[in-house]
């Protein structure tokens, strides 16, 4: 996409910079990125707009043209750790600033999976989208999601496999917190590459999601019902 | 008949030559495929490969199946569907019972290479092990290294495979090459070593009963 080795940020002005930042953003440019969240944060932007706008809205452009087949795993690697660093510079800042909170999502990939690359753009984008979220890396069993359900008290949890061997583990997750009493309790998103809808019906999950913008969407509005039924 | 080159195989797949019953199958497998076939003596076997670098979207094989076995159906008496589930979620299995034709059983080729009941008792202890076979040893620059953007993006290699601990390569011929070039893929990946022998695991006895179909 950008090709433009001369361009001075500073000199942008902030729309022109936004959009530079989705470029920058969709090139996977971490120190552009970083310098561009600056400069919008001097310009006295609040922290919650420069993510929203800049780093949410360029990585959501990642997003889709991941879906469409025109970027591939490495690109959005790359675009996601620029926006990591965007995040970085943005996370204190956001909790100062008293950004909206959407919601509390506990995420981890299943028991015998330590593929992670997919459960972590979820993550990032919806601690982008203003959730609070409770990471639990790989290989996880049904006792440490039970348990960090118990101990978070989260709206959400996300499971994720990118085996078809591990992604029925999902279902054990699913049907342990059934028979404790404790499923209506959490909305219960699923994602990975060799999951559908069809699995996540099966298995009970309350939504699957194909990609990050579909988990984000997802949970924004699955978590209004919650709140709106309470 | 020729042996196929392996880039043509992984870009392109291989065309049908001719034959009662038709192997479909992942250009992964075409050399095994045809050692077996040529070991048995099985010249009424017809082998067709999809391009192997399908499997960079797994999503897309189920598809790409049906549209072989839907083309060819004509023209031979039986097919039968060499692809494991390769990360379909079962869509792959569930193309095959719509379409009436038989798939080799396990989750991918490592599994069934190395026998998939002995695969499953060990799964457990290898959820680390990233594997490779000869096919993917002789690709791994046009498989893994060059679509996995480490050619240049090196930094990559620890988002990717910062969980893995060891490379095992299946080896299903005894080729001192081979053993060298995995253990050099092990080396640029960070990976601990094993070459572990496998044959053709549980792709001979699928292909022996396909050849004694009596269709």
């Amino acid at each position: 996409m950008a090709d433009e080795d001369d361009i001075i940020l500073s000199e942008l002005n902030d729309d022109e910079l936004v959009l530079q930042m989705h470029d920058d953003l969709y090139d996977g440019l971490k120190e552009e990125i970083e310098e561009g969240v600056n400069i919008l944060l001097e310009r006295g932007w609040a922290p919650y707009d420069v993510l929203t706008k800049a780093l949410v809205a360029g990585m959501t452009i990642v997003g889709a043209d991941f879906r469409d087949g025109i970027l591939f795993v490495p690109e959005v690697l790359l675009a996601a750790n620029a926006m990591k660093a965007g995040m970085a510079i943005l996370k204190p800042l956001l909790a100062e600033t008293g950004a909206p909170r959407m919601g509390k999502m506990v995420i981890g990939t299943v028991k015998g999976d330590i593929h992670d690359i997919g459960k972590n753009l979820v993550g990032m984008m919806m601690e982008g989208a203003g959730f609070e979220v409770l990471d639990l890396g790989i290989n996880n069993s049904v006792e440490k999601y039970l348990e960090a359900l118990e101990a978070e008290k989260p709206d959400i949890l996300g499971m994720s496999a990118l085996l078809t061997t591990t992604m029925p583990y999902m279902k054990v997750v699913i049907d342990t917190m059934k028979e404790k009493g404790m499923r209506e309790e959490y909305i219960v998103l699923v994602g990975g590459a060799p999951l559908n809808e069809e699995f996540g019906k099966a298995i009970g999950a309350d939504g699957y999601c194909r990609d990050a913008a579909v988990a984000v969407e997802m949970a924004k509005s699955m978590v209004a019902r919650k709140h709106n039924t309470m | 008949m020729t042996e196929p080159d392996d880039s043509t195989l992984t870009e392109r797949g291989l065309p049908p030559q001719g034959g009662r019953v038709l192997l479909l199958a992942c250009g992964a497998l075409a050399h095994e495929v045809l050692a077996i076939r040529r070991a048995g003596g099985w010249d009424h076997l017809d082998l067709h490969c999809l391009p192997a670098k399908l499997h960079l979207w797994p999503d897309r094989i189920p598809a790409e199946v049906e549209k072989a076995v839907t083309a060819a159906r004509d023209q031979y008496a039986r097919i039968f569907v060499l692809y494991a589930d390769c990360g379909t979620g079962g869509q792959l299995q569930a193309t095959c019972d719509r379409l009436g034709v038989e798939m080799i059983a396990g989750p991918h080729c490592y599994s069934f290479f190395e026998g998939n009941d002995h695969f499953a008792r060990i799964a457990e202890d290898e959820i680390t092990a990233f594997y490779l076979t000869d096919f993917l040893t002789r690709q791994f620059d046009a498989f893994v290294w060059r679509p996995m953007g480490f050619d240049k993006h090196p930094e990559l290699i620890p988002m990717m495979f910062g969980h893995y601990t060891k490379l095992v390569y299946q080896a299903q011929t005894d080729d001192p090459d081979l053993d060298a070039r995995a253990q050099q893929a092990a080396a640029r990946l960070g990976l601990a070593y094993e070459r572990r022998f496998t044959g053709y695991g549980d792709l001979a006895p699928f292909i022996t009963q396909a050849a004694k179909d009596p269709a």
